[in-house]
């Protein structure tokens, strides 16, 4: 009985250590070089903030992945069949369900403290923000409306731009004039829907000059793919300036 | 104890014994549900190849930034039938109501379903829904073309005029009572019809994912088909359900349809892992690990599954997002209970990868990934960034197309003999194995990344400075190996027909009572039945000094000695 006991437990702390230092080691060379995982590292605050979310969900993903697919692989290739014997009939083994129950809870647990830190940042709406823009969708387009009463419209197959100062906090007032829009800009990895009858308040605060692209995510009917638009970040002093041109092409 | 194997000869077509009806006549009025499990499994996988072909059109426009191939308004037609044709007439009925059917009054030991003509009216309601929503593209302005969720007020009658949509409305709700129907049925069966000996707790895990599959519907469906009433209503009756104008709310549609449409998900996903629970202990030899760790996480799952429903809307600001985070993110550990236990089984096993085997690691590498990038769609801010993406499309396709058709046709390869008393060529399998596995995955990886480039989903056309054209085309050329991986399972299927290769009752050393009787089955199911002391009975009736019940008996260290 002993033997069996120290067989089990050696082979899993073993496999365990061995495992975690080598998810240990790959996320430390993996953060030193900062991937991106295929994702912007985001134009605003808040799109950082999501970008290092994710960031932290693909080392995790990682993590879970090498043991997964390790153990996959590892049954696959040590127990594929070379004779006719009738292995063990092993049923259960607590101590072994206990843990893989525990362990994802733990990690679930942990990402959920980051995502509940990183959405209250994400979400929060500022109470004295610099600028607010009103933005309308409708089917198929966009009408970006300024406190001195400024707006640039979609017209026909001209695409609207949005202009926004660097460094400022907006509060963007978002509706729809009919069906259900998605209001969508990749570079500052967001998109909040734009609902008939309901409205949305979110902030901005881009961090970065240029200019970026923004479309319709949520299907509107026949020119969805047609409802871009673009942002173009510029610094406060442009931003003024622009404005007040705005409002005299506008007047 | 020996299993009384009755007739070993292959019936073509129809069985003629005891003057039954045979060919169309039978198909026609049958009431057996072994008929009926075989025309809702073979009338489901004409759907996926219908809504396979579909989705063939759709990545043919997609080959290039500003495709040609069809108009936009067909594009929306297209993937609003394919994604409604996978989803209930495809993946649903092909396993709750074809394998389930088919197999768990087998498995119970049952001679058939509690209420045979209810499940033929099951299946009768399902293929009249089916045509209808087929019948769609043949209206003057064309079928559907909201998306396979229907967002109100996009669904309005001002918005999405004409008889499509109602027919599609229609098509749902036929099918939606189908599924009720089906659901009340084997619930039943599960509970009343058991042979003697097999308790709750000795049911197959394929037995009672399809119990808790049954629940959910009846907890989900009516949702969908009150909804789709009330959608009716709005469009011809003058009610304002969802209207602002009216006082209604769109958004309330978005919550009734996915309080239905997240249980639906787990709907699709638990008969597959219900199959792959049978599949993985059979081809290792040995019994599924932490049985009823499993029976628990299957609860857990379809319990956690009616409150995760707003992880679909985190985007509408209109809901509490850390409730929902948290139950969706908590949905990750059953699920995962369940990807271990089958590694457990394969542990210390003696693991023979014939076809069913291969198709059940396919879905296991797919859908792990998938869940992986599930986890990450679950944390509300990296929802805001990607959602309505190509990064969404990927990873439920990867969860969900990749479970209905890996471990679904790991299900096929495994119970056709049974269905048939034929066996399937293993080297055509294993073709259709390797092509689909690495086709499907080719197709959906590099969608990712398109979606992470902020390439939105439902678009026929993209910007070429977006830098995702060539994903786009990686990602059409895997599609279009992917369906010709179903045409070398046609050919497989023909070849299985013309040269017959006889599979005997029981070809893969079988565990549970189904392989207990002859392929295909007698009239009623069985002749006798071996004595049910455990969850695998026909394993112990096979392997008498291996049996279940044996090990209860002895000294618990002797049980788990190597
Ligand atoms: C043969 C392999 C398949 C391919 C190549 C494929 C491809 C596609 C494509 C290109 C889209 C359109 C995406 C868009 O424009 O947004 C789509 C949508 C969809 N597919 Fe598939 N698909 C396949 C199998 C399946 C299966 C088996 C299922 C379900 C079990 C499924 C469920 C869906 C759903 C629900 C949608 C969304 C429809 C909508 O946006 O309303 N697909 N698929």
């Amino acid at each position: 009985m002993r033997t069996v006991r120290a067989g089990v437990r050696s082979f899993s702390e073993l496999k365990l250590t061995r495992k975690l230092g080598v998810v240990l080691i790959g996320a430390l060379a993996l953060s030193s070089c900062n991937p991106t995982f295929g994702a912007y590292r985001g134009a605003t605050t808040q799109g950082k903030d999501i970008f290092s979310l994710y960031q932290g969900f693909w080392y995790t993903a990682i993590g879970v992945a090498i043991v997964t697919f390790g153990a996959l692989l590892f049954v696959v290739i040590k127990f594929r069949r070379k004779n006719d014997a009738i292995p063990v009939q092993r049923h259960s083994n607590v101590p072994i369900e206990v843990i893989y129950t525990v362990i994802p809870a733990v990690i679930v647990a942990v990402l959920f403290f980051f995502t509940v830190k990183v959405e209250n940042r994400v979400t929060a709406v500022s109470a004295a923000p610099n600028l607010r823009v009103k933005i309308t969708a409708f089917q198929w387009g966009w009408r970006f409306t300024y406190p001195n009463g400024a707006s640039v419209v979609s017209q026909g197959a001209n695409y609207p731009q949005m202009v926004l100062p660097v460094g400022e906090t907006t509060t963007v007032t978002l509706v729809s004039q009919d069906v259900v829009h998605g209001f969508y800009i990749p570079e500052f990895n967001f998109s909040r829907y734009a609902l008939p009858g309901f409205t949305n308040y979110f902030d901005l605060n881009p961090t970065k000059v240029g200019t970026f692209i923004g479309r319709c995510s949520a299907l509107c009917g026949l020119y969805h793919s047609e409802m871009l638009f673009s942002v173009r970040v510029v610094t406060p002093t442009q931003f003024q300036t622009w404005l007040s041109q705005q409002k005299a092409a506008t007047a | 104890m020996t299993i009384a194997a009755e007739s070993k000869t292959i019936e073509h077509g129809g069985a003629s014994h005891n003057g039954e009806p045979t060919g169309m006549y039978k198909w026609l009025t049958s009431t057996d549900h072994k008929v009926i499990g075989k025309s809702y499994m073979y009338t489901s996988l004409v759907f996926l190849l219908i809504a396979g072909s579909m989705a063939m059109i759709i990545r043919a426009q997609l080959m290039s930034p500003n495709g040609h191939v069809v108009s936009q308004q067909m594009y929306n037609e297209l993937f609003t039938i394919h994604g409604s044709i996978m989803l209930y007439l495809f993946a649903g009925p092909f396993a709750f109501g074809g394998f389930a059917n088919f197999i768990l009054p087998l498995q119970i030991g049952a001679p058939d379903m509690a209420f045979p003509r209810l499940n033929a009216l099951s299946y009768w309601l399902y293929l009249t829904g089916g045509t209808t929503m087929l019948l769609g593209f043949f209206t003057a302005g064309g079928a559907a073309a909201f998306g396979w969720v229907a967002y109100a007020p996009l669904s309005s009658y001002t918005n999405a005029p004409g008889p499509g949509p109602d027919l599609w409305i229609i098509a749902i709700a036929l099918t939606g009572f189908s599924g009720i129907f089906t659901a009340v049925n084997l619930v039943t069966t599960a509970f009343y019809l058991r042979a003697p000996g097999l308790t709750m707790f000795r049911m197959p895990i394929f037995t009672w994912s399809m119990v808790v599959t049954g629940m959910l519907i009846l907890i989900a469906f009516p949702i969908l088909t009150a909804a789709m009433i009330m959608l009716y209503c709005d469009r011809h009756l003058g009610t304002h359900f969802f209207t602002v104008s009216g006082g209604g709310s769109p958004v309330m549609w978005q919550n009734l349809f996915w309080f239905f449409g997240h249980p639906e998900v787990y709907i699709l996903a638990l008969p597959y892992f219900g199959m792959v629970s049978e599949i993985v202990p059979v081809f290792s030899r040995k019994p599924v690990f932490g049985y009823k760790g499993l029976v628990f996480a299957t609860l857990a799952i379809a319990a956690l599954s009616t409150g995760v429903w707003a992880h679909h809307m985190y985007t509408t600001g209109t809901v509490l997002l850390p409730f929902f985070s948290a139950l969706s993110l908590l949905i990750a550990v059953p699920t995962g209970i369940k990807v271990f236990t089958w590694i457990g089984t394969m542990w210390g096993g003696n693991i023979s990868f014939k076809t069913p085997m291969l198709f059940v690691i396919g879905f296991i590498v797919t859908f792990v990934m998938g869940g992986m990038t599930g986890v990450m769609l679950a944390s509300p801010p990296i929802d805001f960034a990607v959602h309505d993406t190509y990064f969404v499309v990927a990873h439920f396709h990867q969860v969900l197309a990749g479970t209905a058709i890996f471990a679904g046709f790991a299900g096929f390869y495994y119970w056709y003999p049974k269905l048939t008393g034929r066996m399937l060529r293993e080297s055509l399998g294993k073709l259709q194995f390797w092509m689909a596995f690495i086709a499907f995955n080719l197709t959906f990886i590099p969608q990712y990344l398109a979606g992470l480039r902020g390439m939105p989903r439902r678009v026929p056309v993209y910007l070429v400075q977006d830098h995702v054209t060539f994903l786009n085309q990686l990602s059409s050329v895997g599609a279009f190996v992917t369906f010709l991986s179903f045409v070398v399972w046609l050919v497989n299927l023909w070849v299985s027909w013309k040269k017959p290769i006889a599979a005997g009752d029981n070809p893969w050393d079988g565990h549970t009572l189904e392989w207990g009787t002859s392929s295909p089955p007698p009239h009623h199911n069985f002749t006798s039945l071996p004595p049910i002391r455990s969850q695998r009975p026909v394993w112990d009736a096979n392997h008498p000094e291996h049996a279940d019940h044996l090990n209860h008996e002895l000294p618990k260290k002797e049980a788990i000695r190597r």
